[in-house]
Protein backbone atom coordinates (compact mmCIF):
# COMPACT_ATOMS: atom_id res chain seq x y z
CA UNK A 1 0.00 0.00 0.00
CA UNK A 2 1.50 3.23 -1.09
CA UNK A 3 2.38 5.68 1.86
CA UNK A 4 1.36 9.20 0.54
CA UNK A 5 3.20 11.31 3.38
CA UNK A 6 5.00 14.12 2.59
CA UNK A 7 6.01 17.59 3.32
CA UNK A 8 4.63 20.98 2.50
CA UNK A 9 7.67 21.69 0.31
CA UNK A 10 7.74 18.84 -1.32
CA UNK A 11 3.78 19.35 -2.29
CA UNK A 12 4.62 22.89 -3.63
CA UNK A 13 7.82 21.49 -5.49
CA UNK A 14 4.79 19.71 -7.81
CA UNK A 15 3.13 22.87 -8.47
CA UNK A 16 4.19 25.51 -11.82
CA UNK A 17 3.78 28.85 -13.23
CA UNK A 18 0.54 29.13 -14.30
CA UNK A 19 -1.63 26.32 -12.84
CA UNK A 20 -4.62 26.24 -11.99
CA UNK A 21 -5.21 25.80 -8.14
CA UNK A 22 -8.23 24.51 -6.27
CA UNK A 23 -8.07 25.41 -2.95
CA UNK A 24 -10.79 24.16 -0.32
CA UNK A 25 -12.38 25.50 3.06
CA UNK A 26 -15.07 28.37 3.06
CA UNK A 27 -13.90 31.66 3.88
CA UNK A 28 -11.34 31.84 6.86
CA UNK A 29 -12.47 27.95 7.69
CA UNK A 30 -10.04 24.55 7.36
CA UNK A 31 -7.96 26.08 4.77
CA UNK A 32 -4.35 24.52 4.43
CA UNK A 33 -2.25 27.47 5.18
CA UNK A 34 0.60 25.54 5.83
CA UNK A 35 0.76 24.58 1.83
CA UNK A 36 -0.17 28.09 1.06
CA UNK A 37 2.53 29.72 3.29
CA UNK A 38 4.97 27.02 1.45
CA UNK A 39 3.81 28.12 -1.84
CA UNK A 40 4.37 31.87 -0.86
CA UNK A 41 7.98 31.41 0.11
CA UNK A 42 8.54 29.63 -3.53
CA UNK A 43 8.62 31.75 -6.81
CA UNK A 44 5.91 30.47 -8.62
CA UNK A 45 3.62 33.30 -10.28
CA UNK A 46 0.77 33.71 -12.11
CA UNK A 47 -1.91 31.00 -10.38
CA UNK A 48 -4.98 30.92 -11.13
CA UNK A 49 -6.94 30.38 -7.87
CA UNK A 50 -10.12 28.44 -7.81
CA UNK A 51 -11.71 29.11 -4.13
CA UNK A 52 -15.02 30.02 -1.77
CA UNK A 53 -12.15 32.70 -0.45
CA UNK A 54 -10.56 33.67 2.63
CA UNK A 55 -6.90 34.52 3.35
CA UNK A 56 -5.52 32.04 1.16
CA UNK A 57 -6.58 34.22 -1.72
CA UNK A 58 -6.14 37.40 0.16
CA UNK A 59 -2.29 36.42 1.12
CA UNK A 60 -1.50 35.09 -2.36
CA UNK A 61 -2.81 37.97 -3.72
CA UNK A 62 -0.76 40.21 -1.61
CA UNK A 63 2.87 38.11 -2.41
CA UNK A 64 2.12 38.37 -6.03
CA UNK A 65 1.25 34.85 -6.89
CA UNK A 66 -1.84 35.11 -8.56
CA UNK A 67 -3.00 36.11 -12.04
CA UNK A 68 -6.84 35.24 -11.99
CA UNK A 69 -9.14 34.59 -8.69
CA UNK A 70 -12.38 32.53 -9.85
CA UNK A 71 -14.21 33.12 -6.55
CA UNK A 72 -18.07 33.44 -5.04
CA UNK A 73 -16.91 35.71 -2.19
CA UNK A 74 -13.91 36.27 -0.70
CA UNK A 75 -13.93 36.89 2.98
CA UNK A 76 -12.70 36.60 6.43
CA UNK A 77 -15.99 35.82 7.81
CA UNK A 78 -15.72 37.58 11.04
CA UNK A 79 -13.96 40.25 8.84
CA UNK A 80 -16.38 40.45 6.30
CA UNK A 81 -13.72 41.91 3.67
CA UNK A 82 -10.44 40.43 2.52
CA UNK A 83 -8.18 43.59 2.22
CA UNK A 84 -5.75 42.42 0.15
CA UNK A 85 -8.15 40.77 -2.49
CA UNK A 86 -9.68 43.85 -2.18
CA UNK A 87 -6.60 45.98 -3.01
CA UNK A 88 -5.91 43.71 -5.68
CA UNK A 89 -9.05 43.87 -7.54
CA UNK A 90 -9.00 47.79 -6.98
CA UNK A 91 -5.81 48.30 -8.55
CA UNK A 92 -6.83 45.85 -11.49
CA UNK A 93 -3.13 43.49 -11.24
CA UNK A 94 -5.35 40.57 -11.08
CA UNK A 95 -7.98 39.42 -13.18
CA UNK A 96 -11.39 38.08 -12.11
CA UNK A 97 -14.52 35.64 -12.71
CA UNK A 98 -16.95 35.82 -10.23
CA UNK A 99 -19.82 33.52 -10.14
CA UNK A 100 -22.43 32.72 -8.05
CA UNK A 101 -21.59 30.70 -5.05
CA UNK A 102 -23.73 27.42 -6.17
CA UNK A 103 -22.31 27.64 -10.19
CA UNK A 104 -19.06 27.53 -8.68
CA UNK A 105 -19.92 24.54 -6.76
CA UNK A 106 -21.51 23.26 -10.38
CA UNK A 107 -18.07 24.34 -12.15
CA UNK A 108 -16.11 21.81 -10.04
CA UNK A 109 -18.93 19.11 -9.68
CA UNK A 110 -18.78 19.40 -14.13
CA UNK A 111 -14.96 18.69 -13.81
CA UNK A 112 -15.80 16.08 -11.46
CA UNK A 113 -17.95 14.19 -13.79
CA UNK A 114 -15.33 14.95 -16.85
CA UNK A 115 -18.50 17.01 -18.55
CA UNK A 116 -18.17 20.38 -20.45
CA UNK A 117 -20.92 22.01 -17.95
CA UNK A 118 -23.70 21.75 -16.55
CA UNK A 119 -26.86 23.72 -16.27
CA UNK A 120 -28.21 25.93 -13.33
CA UNK A 121 -30.61 28.97 -12.87
CA UNK A 122 -28.13 30.79 -10.80
CA UNK A 123 -26.79 33.61 -12.54
CA UNK A 124 -29.45 34.93 -14.86
CA UNK A 125 -30.80 38.23 -14.83
CA UNK A 126 -27.93 39.15 -12.88
CA UNK A 127 -24.26 41.07 -13.90
CA UNK A 128 -22.34 37.67 -13.66
CA UNK A 129 -23.18 37.06 -17.36
CA UNK A 130 -22.35 40.60 -18.18
CA UNK A 131 -18.42 40.30 -17.00
CA UNK A 132 -17.74 36.87 -18.07
CA UNK A 133 -18.49 36.73 -21.63
CA UNK A 134 -17.43 33.46 -21.78
CA UNK A 135 -20.40 32.28 -20.16
CA UNK A 136 -22.86 30.69 -22.23
CA UNK A 137 -26.63 29.67 -21.68
CA UNK A 138 -28.40 26.31 -23.00
CA UNK A 139 -31.68 25.86 -24.21
CA UNK A 140 -33.52 22.36 -22.56
CA UNK A 141 -34.14 19.96 -25.30
CA UNK A 142 -37.56 19.23 -23.03
CA UNK A 143 -41.06 20.72 -23.36
CA UNK A 144 -40.04 23.86 -20.79
CA UNK A 145 -37.56 24.71 -23.84
CA UNK A 146 -36.27 26.59 -20.35
CA UNK A 147 -32.54 29.09 -20.63
CA UNK A 148 -30.38 28.22 -18.44
CA UNK A 149 -26.74 28.86 -17.59
CA UNK A 150 -23.99 26.63 -18.85
CA UNK A 151 -21.53 26.70 -16.04
CA UNK A 152 -18.54 25.48 -17.46
CA UNK A 153 -16.42 22.76 -15.63
CA UNK A 154 -13.57 24.28 -13.57
CA UNK A 155 -10.78 21.35 -14.26
CA UNK A 156 -7.70 22.41 -11.63
CA UNK A 157 -4.56 20.66 -11.98
CA UNK A 158 -3.92 20.82 -8.75
CA UNK A 159 -6.53 20.82 -5.24
CA UNK A 160 -5.31 22.07 -1.78
CA UNK A 161 -7.13 21.43 1.32
CA UNK A 162 -6.65 20.83 5.13
CA UNK A 163 -8.80 17.78 6.82
CA UNK A 164 -9.20 16.91 10.61
CA UNK A 165 -7.40 13.44 10.55
CA UNK A 166 -6.26 11.54 7.78
CA UNK A 167 -4.14 8.26 7.05
CA UNK A 168 -1.01 7.27 5.38
CA UNK A 169 -2.60 6.18 2.47
CA UNK A 170 -4.97 9.02 2.19
CA UNK A 171 -8.34 8.71 3.41
CA UNK A 172 -9.00 11.64 4.72
CA UNK A 173 -11.89 12.74 7.82
CA UNK A 174 -13.05 15.98 8.65
CA UNK A 175 -14.93 16.24 12.18
CA UNK A 176 -16.12 20.22 12.32
CA UNK A 177 -19.74 20.49 11.27
CA UNK A 178 -18.92 21.09 7.37
CA UNK A 179 -17.15 19.34 4.98
CA UNK A 180 -17.33 22.75 2.48
CA UNK A 181 -16.59 21.16 -1.08
CA UNK A 182 -13.44 19.83 -0.18
CA UNK A 183 -14.06 16.00 -2.07
CA UNK A 184 -15.19 17.98 -5.19
CA UNK A 185 -11.84 20.25 -5.58
CA UNK A 186 -10.05 16.82 -4.95
CA UNK A 187 -11.92 15.14 -7.97
CA UNK A 188 -11.97 18.25 -10.32
CA UNK A 189 -8.08 18.21 -9.71
CA UNK A 190 -5.10 15.83 -12.00
CA UNK A 191 -3.61 15.95 -8.38
CA UNK A 192 -4.91 16.65 -4.61
CA UNK A 193 -2.86 17.37 -1.77
CA UNK A 194 -4.53 17.16 1.80
CA UNK A 195 -2.84 18.31 5.28
CA UNK A 196 -4.14 17.57 8.39
CA UNK A 197 -3.99 18.15 11.59
CA UNK A 198 -2.82 14.66 12.71
CA UNK A 199 -2.29 11.21 10.62
CA UNK A 200 -3.89 8.38 12.45
CA UNK A 201 -3.47 4.41 11.94
CA UNK A 202 -6.21 3.62 9.57
CA UNK A 203 -7.90 1.44 12.16
CA UNK A 204 -8.03 4.05 14.23
CA UNK A 205 -9.80 6.59 11.78
CA UNK A 206 -13.38 5.46 13.71
CA UNK A 207 -12.50 6.70 16.88
CA UNK A 208 -13.23 10.09 16.63
CA UNK A 209 -15.71 10.23 14.18
CA UNK A 210 -18.72 8.01 12.20
CA UNK A 211 -18.23 6.26 8.72
CA UNK A 212 -19.95 9.64 7.44
CA UNK A 213 -16.59 11.91 8.30
CA UNK A 214 -14.47 9.92 6.01
CA UNK A 215 -15.33 12.40 3.29
CA UNK A 216 -12.30 11.94 1.23
CA UNK A 217 -11.10 8.64 -0.15
CA UNK A 218 -7.21 7.35 -1.40
CA UNK A 219 -8.55 7.92 -4.61
CA UNK A 220 -8.68 11.33 -4.50
CA UNK A 221 -5.51 12.54 -2.74
CA UNK A 222 -1.82 11.98 -4.09
CA UNK A 223 -0.23 13.47 -1.04
CA UNK A 224 -0.59 13.88 2.72
CA UNK A 225 0.79 16.13 5.07
CA UNK A 226 1.02 15.93 8.66
CA UNK A 227 -0.04 19.94 9.69
CA UNK A 228 -0.57 20.68 13.66
CA UNK A 229 -2.13 23.57 13.32
CA UNK A 230 -2.12 23.48 9.64
CA UNK A 231 -5.04 25.63 8.92
CA UNK A 232 -4.43 28.79 11.35
CA UNK A 233 -5.47 31.30 11.80
CA UNK A 234 -8.15 29.93 9.97
CA UNK A 235 -10.45 27.84 12.35
CA UNK A 236 -10.19 23.92 12.28
CA UNK A 237 -13.39 22.86 13.72
CA UNK A 238 -13.06 20.78 16.50
CA UNK A 239 -9.75 21.09 16.66
CA UNK A 240 -9.61 24.85 17.75
CA UNK A 241 -11.68 27.95 16.05
CA UNK A 242 -10.29 30.82 14.04
CA UNK A 243 -7.48 33.09 15.97
CA UNK A 244 -9.43 36.19 15.65
CA UNK A 245 -6.13 38.29 16.85
CA UNK A 246 -3.90 36.87 14.28
CA UNK A 247 -6.71 37.69 11.83
CA UNK A 248 -7.05 41.15 13.01
CA UNK A 249 -3.39 41.81 12.85
CA UNK A 250 -3.30 40.25 9.32
CA UNK A 251 -6.12 42.25 8.14
CA UNK A 252 -4.83 45.78 9.55
CA UNK A 253 -0.78 45.85 9.11
CA UNK A 254 0.71 45.95 5.67
CA UNK A 255 1.58 42.80 3.90
CA UNK A 256 5.17 44.18 4.00
CA UNK A 257 5.40 44.17 7.35
CA UNK A 258 2.83 41.36 8.08
CA UNK A 259 4.53 38.69 5.61
CA UNK A 260 7.94 38.09 6.48
CA UNK A 261 6.16 37.65 10.13
CA UNK A 262 3.87 35.27 8.62
CA UNK A 263 6.37 33.17 6.91
CA UNK A 264 8.32 32.53 10.01
CA UNK A 265 5.08 31.16 11.78
CA UNK A 266 4.97 27.53 11.52
CA UNK B 1 -33.23 50.16 25.17
CA UNK B 2 -35.49 53.56 26.00
CA UNK B 3 -35.34 54.04 29.65
CA UNK B 4 -39.30 54.20 29.63
CA UNK B 5 -39.17 50.68 28.47
CA UNK B 6 -40.40 51.84 25.30
CA UNK B 7 -39.40 50.05 22.10
CA UNK B 8 -36.54 51.56 20.24
CA UNK B 9 -36.01 52.00 16.87
CA UNK B 10 -33.66 48.76 16.52
CA UNK B 11 -36.33 46.94 18.05
CA UNK B 12 -38.90 48.19 15.51
CA UNK B 13 -36.64 46.92 12.52
CA UNK B 14 -36.57 43.51 14.36
CA UNK B 15 -40.36 43.40 14.22
CA UNK B 16 -40.22 44.55 10.29
CA UNK B 17 -38.02 41.66 9.53
CA UNK B 18 -40.07 39.35 11.67
CA UNK B 19 -42.82 40.41 9.74
CA UNK B 20 -41.04 39.43 6.33
CA UNK B 21 -41.41 35.83 7.47
CA UNK B 22 -45.33 36.03 8.20
CA UNK B 23 -46.83 32.90 6.74
CA UNK B 24 -43.31 31.31 5.47
CA UNK B 25 -44.83 27.85 6.84
CA UNK B 26 -42.06 25.42 6.80
CA UNK B 27 -39.20 26.50 4.79
CA UNK B 28 -35.52 27.36 6.11
CA UNK B 29 -35.37 31.07 7.16
CA UNK B 30 -31.68 32.34 6.30
CA UNK B 31 -31.23 35.34 8.12
CA UNK B 32 -28.16 37.51 7.69
CA UNK B 33 -27.17 40.13 10.02
CA UNK B 34 -27.95 40.77 13.85
CA UNK B 35 -31.83 42.46 13.22
CA UNK B 36 -32.58 40.27 10.41
CA UNK B 37 -31.80 37.52 12.86
CA UNK B 38 -33.63 38.41 15.84
CA UNK B 39 -36.15 39.04 13.88
CA UNK B 40 -36.01 35.63 12.21
CA UNK B 41 -36.12 34.00 15.51
CA UNK B 42 -39.07 36.00 16.88
CA UNK B 43 -41.22 35.10 14.16
CA UNK B 44 -40.59 31.46 15.05
CA UNK B 45 -40.90 32.15 18.69
CA UNK B 46 -44.36 33.86 18.17
CA UNK B 47 -46.34 33.73 15.13
CA UNK B 48 -44.77 31.70 12.62
CA UNK B 49 -43.82 28.57 14.94
CA UNK B 50 -43.21 26.18 11.69
CA UNK B 51 -40.12 27.94 10.78
CA UNK B 52 -36.78 26.55 10.62
CA UNK B 53 -33.82 28.11 11.98
CA UNK B 54 -30.13 27.44 11.73
CA UNK B 55 -27.49 27.95 14.59
CA UNK B 56 -26.04 30.78 11.33
CA UNK B 57 -23.72 27.67 10.56
CA UNK B 58 -24.61 24.20 9.87
CA UNK B 59 -26.40 22.93 12.32
CA UNK B 60 -30.99 23.32 12.34
CA UNK B 61 -32.11 24.48 16.37
CA UNK B 62 -34.84 23.36 17.17
CA UNK B 63 -35.03 26.38 19.90
CA UNK B 64 -34.30 29.96 19.12
CA UNK B 65 -30.61 30.32 20.25
CA UNK B 66 -30.35 33.86 21.07
CA UNK B 67 -27.58 36.20 18.93
CA UNK B 68 -24.15 35.76 19.45
CA UNK B 69 -24.48 32.65 21.57
CA UNK B 70 -20.71 30.76 21.54
CA UNK B 71 -20.38 28.38 19.44
CA UNK B 72 -20.25 26.05 22.30
CA UNK B 73 -23.31 27.24 23.83
CA UNK B 74 -25.97 24.09 24.45
CA UNK B 75 -28.66 23.95 21.39
CA UNK B 76 -31.33 21.27 20.63
CA UNK B 77 -29.75 20.48 17.52
CA UNK B 78 -32.80 19.46 14.74
CA UNK B 79 -30.77 18.78 11.66
CA UNK B 80 -28.05 19.69 9.07
CA UNK B 81 -27.35 21.74 7.26
CA UNK B 82 -23.75 21.99 5.56
CA UNK B 83 -23.38 24.24 2.74
CA UNK B 84 -23.59 21.36 0.42
CA UNK B 85 -26.94 20.62 1.78
CA UNK B 86 -27.77 24.50 1.90
CA UNK B 87 -27.41 24.65 -1.74
CA UNK B 88 -29.44 21.54 -2.49
CA UNK B 89 -32.08 23.21 -0.24
CA UNK B 90 -32.11 26.60 -2.38
CA UNK B 91 -32.26 25.38 -5.33
CA UNK B 92 -35.36 23.13 -4.10
CA UNK B 93 -37.02 26.54 -2.97
CA UNK B 94 -37.77 25.90 0.53
CA UNK B 95 -35.84 29.56 1.42
CA UNK B 96 -36.56 32.53 2.42
CA UNK B 97 -33.42 34.80 2.71
CA UNK B 98 -32.45 38.45 4.34
CA UNK B 99 -29.28 39.51 3.08
CA UNK B 100 -27.95 42.76 3.16
CA UNK B 101 -27.82 45.46 0.11
CA UNK B 102 -24.77 47.65 -0.14
CA UNK B 103 -27.05 49.08 -2.83
CA UNK B 104 -30.84 48.36 -3.90
CA UNK B 105 -32.41 50.26 -6.61
CA UNK B 106 -35.94 50.92 -8.03
CA UNK B 107 -37.03 47.89 -9.05
CA UNK B 108 -34.85 45.46 -5.95
CA UNK B 109 -32.14 44.84 -8.05
CA UNK B 110 -29.07 44.33 -5.24
CA UNK B 111 -25.52 44.76 -5.36
CA UNK B 112 -22.83 43.27 -2.50
CA UNK B 113 -20.11 42.61 -5.39
CA UNK B 114 -18.23 46.07 -6.02
CA UNK B 115 -18.63 49.80 -6.17
CA UNK B 116 -17.52 51.34 -9.70
CA UNK B 117 -16.93 49.24 -12.69
CA UNK B 118 -16.47 45.99 -12.04
CA UNK B 119 -13.99 45.39 -14.26
CA UNK B 120 -11.71 47.73 -11.88
CA UNK B 121 -13.46 48.07 -9.02
CA UNK B 122 -13.27 51.83 -6.67
CA UNK B 123 -14.35 49.35 -3.71
CA UNK B 124 -14.23 45.87 -3.98
CA UNK B 125 -16.91 44.33 -1.62
CA UNK B 126 -18.02 40.48 -0.98
CA UNK B 127 -18.87 39.27 -4.52
CA UNK B 128 -21.96 38.17 -5.23
CA UNK B 129 -21.96 35.54 -3.10
CA UNK B 130 -25.23 33.03 -3.00
CA UNK B 131 -27.23 36.53 -4.60
CA UNK B 132 -28.22 35.18 -8.33
CA UNK B 133 -28.90 32.04 -7.06
CA UNK B 134 -31.13 33.23 -4.21
CA UNK B 135 -33.17 35.67 -6.58
CA UNK B 136 -33.91 33.41 -8.76
CA UNK B 137 -34.78 29.75 -7.10
CA UNK B 138 -36.72 31.24 -3.90
CA UNK B 139 -38.07 34.42 -2.14
CA UNK B 140 -35.55 37.42 -1.16
CA UNK B 141 -35.48 39.95 1.51
CA UNK B 142 -33.13 42.56 2.21
CA UNK B 143 -31.95 44.26 5.05
CA UNK B 144 -30.58 48.02 5.27
CA UNK B 145 -29.12 49.52 8.33
CA UNK B 146 -28.37 52.62 7.26
CA UNK B 147 -30.73 54.16 4.28
CA UNK B 148 -29.04 56.87 2.13
CA UNK B 149 -28.97 57.58 -1.24
CA UNK B 150 -25.57 55.55 -1.37
CA UNK B 151 -27.77 52.97 -0.44
CA UNK B 152 -31.18 53.13 -2.38
CA UNK B 153 -30.00 53.73 -5.88
CA UNK B 154 -31.48 54.93 -9.37
CA UNK B 155 -29.28 51.77 -10.64
CA UNK B 156 -26.98 49.70 -8.73
CA UNK B 157 -23.64 49.14 -10.28
CA UNK B 158 -23.55 45.60 -10.62
CA UNK B 159 -26.30 43.07 -9.87
CA UNK B 160 -25.92 40.79 -7.66
CA UNK B 161 -29.92 39.86 -6.55
CA UNK B 162 -31.99 40.11 -9.27
CA UNK B 163 -34.78 42.55 -9.42
CA UNK B 164 -37.74 42.68 -10.98
CA UNK B 165 -37.00 44.34 -14.26
CA UNK B 166 -34.42 41.55 -14.99
CA UNK B 167 -36.32 38.34 -14.04
CA UNK B 168 -35.48 35.84 -16.35
CA UNK B 169 -38.20 33.71 -18.05
CA UNK B 170 -37.03 30.35 -16.44
CA UNK B 171 -36.70 31.81 -13.03
CA UNK B 172 -38.17 28.90 -11.17
CA UNK B 173 -39.93 31.65 -8.72
CA UNK B 174 -39.09 35.49 -8.32
CA UNK B 175 -40.48 37.50 -5.04
CA UNK B 176 -38.04 40.29 -3.36
CA UNK B 177 -40.70 40.30 -0.42
CA UNK B 178 -39.46 43.31 1.54
CA UNK B 179 -36.54 46.05 1.65
CA UNK B 180 -36.85 46.69 5.35
CA UNK B 181 -34.53 49.74 6.89
CA UNK B 182 -33.79 51.68 9.41
CA UNK B 183 -36.33 54.11 8.31
CA UNK B 184 -39.21 51.38 7.52
CA UNK B 185 -40.09 49.08 5.28
CA UNK B 186 -40.28 49.19 1.59
CA UNK B 187 -42.06 46.55 -1.05
CA UNK B 188 -42.78 46.43 -5.05
CA UNK B 189 -46.56 45.60 -4.90
CA UNK B 190 -47.34 48.15 -7.80
CA UNK B 191 -48.40 47.81 -11.24
CA UNK B 192 -45.09 48.04 -12.89
CA UNK B 193 -43.15 46.50 -9.84
CA UNK B 194 -41.40 49.82 -8.71
CA UNK B 195 -40.16 49.93 -5.01
CA UNK B 196 -43.29 51.48 -2.80
CA UNK B 197 -43.55 52.97 0.94
CA UNK B 198 -45.24 49.77 2.72
CA UNK B 199 -44.52 51.65 6.21
CA UNK B 200 -42.32 54.32 8.05
CA UNK B 201 -41.22 53.15 11.05
CA UNK B 202 -42.70 55.54 14.01
CA UNK B 203 -41.06 58.65 14.55
CA UNK B 204 -39.68 58.88 10.83
CA UNK B 205 -42.13 60.82 7.80
CA UNK B 206 -42.48 60.05 4.40
CA UNK B 207 -40.43 62.93 3.51
CA UNK B 208 -37.47 61.99 5.54
CA UNK B 209 -37.72 58.71 3.37
CA UNK B 210 -37.94 60.29 0.16
CA UNK B 211 -34.85 62.46 1.00
CA UNK B 212 -33.05 59.62 1.84
CA UNK B 213 -33.63 57.49 -1.38
CA UNK B 214 -32.08 58.09 -4.43
CA UNK B 215 -34.68 57.61 -6.83
CA UNK B 216 -38.72 58.34 -7.27
CA UNK B 217 -40.65 55.98 -4.50
CA UNK B 218 -44.01 55.29 -6.13
CA UNK B 219 -46.82 56.82 -4.61
CA UNK B 220 -49.03 54.68 -2.08
CA UNK B 221 -51.63 57.14 -0.74
CA UNK B 222 -51.82 57.37 2.95
CA UNK B 223 -48.41 55.88 4.20
CA UNK B 224 -48.68 53.33 7.36
CA UNK B 225 -46.93 53.56 10.08
CA UNK B 226 -44.85 50.44 10.74
CA UNK B 227 -45.97 48.09 13.95
CA UNK B 228 -44.64 48.11 17.10
CA UNK B 229 -43.80 45.42 19.36
CA UNK B 230 -46.37 43.55 22.19
CA UNK B 231 -45.28 43.65 25.39
CA UNK B 232 -44.37 39.93 24.70
CA UNK B 233 -42.35 40.36 21.74
CA UNK B 234 -40.44 43.10 23.17
CA UNK B 235 -39.67 40.92 26.27
CA UNK B 236 -38.68 37.78 23.99
CA UNK B 237 -36.27 40.48 21.85
CA UNK B 238 -34.90 42.00 25.32
CA UNK B 239 -34.61 38.86 27.53
CA UNK B 240 -34.53 35.65 24.80
CA UNK B 241 -33.36 36.49 21.77
CA UNK B 242 -30.83 39.17 22.30
CA UNK B 243 -30.34 39.74 25.97
CA UNK B 244 -26.78 41.57 24.98
CA UNK B 245 -28.54 43.98 23.13
CA UNK B 246 -26.05 43.75 19.99
CA UNK B 247 -29.29 45.00 18.04
CA UNK B 248 -28.15 48.79 19.24
CA UNK B 249 -24.73 48.37 17.16
CA UNK B 250 -26.56 47.91 14.14
CA UNK B 251 -29.52 50.17 13.99
CA UNK B 252 -28.54 53.74 16.61
CA UNK B 253 -31.54 55.06 18.16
Amino acid sequence: MADKRTTEAEVVAELRDGMTIGIGGWGSRRKPMSIVREILRSQLRDLTVVSYGGPDVGMLCAAGKVKKVVYGFVSLDSIPLEPHFRAARQSGSIEAMEVDEGMLQWGLRAAAMRISFLPCRAGLGSSVMEVNPSLKTVRSPYDDSEELVAMPALPLDVALIHANRADARGNGQYLGPDWFFDDLFCMAAEKAFMSCERIVDTADLLKEGSEQTLMINRMMSDGIVEAPGGARFTSCAPDYARDEELQREYATTPWEEFGPRWLEMS
Amino acid sequence: MSANGSPTRAEVCAIACAEAWRGDGEIVASPIGTVPTIGARLAALTFEPDLVLTDGDALMTAEPLPVGAPADAPRVVEGWLPFGKMFDLLWWGRRHVMMGATQVDRFGNQNIACIGPWQKPKAMLLGVRGAPGNTVNHTTSYWVPNHSPRAFVENVDFVSGVGYDRVPASAAVHEIRVVVSNLGVFDFDTPDHSMRVRSVHPGVTADEVQEATGFPLTANGDVAETRVPTDEELRLIRDVIDPSSMRDAEVKS
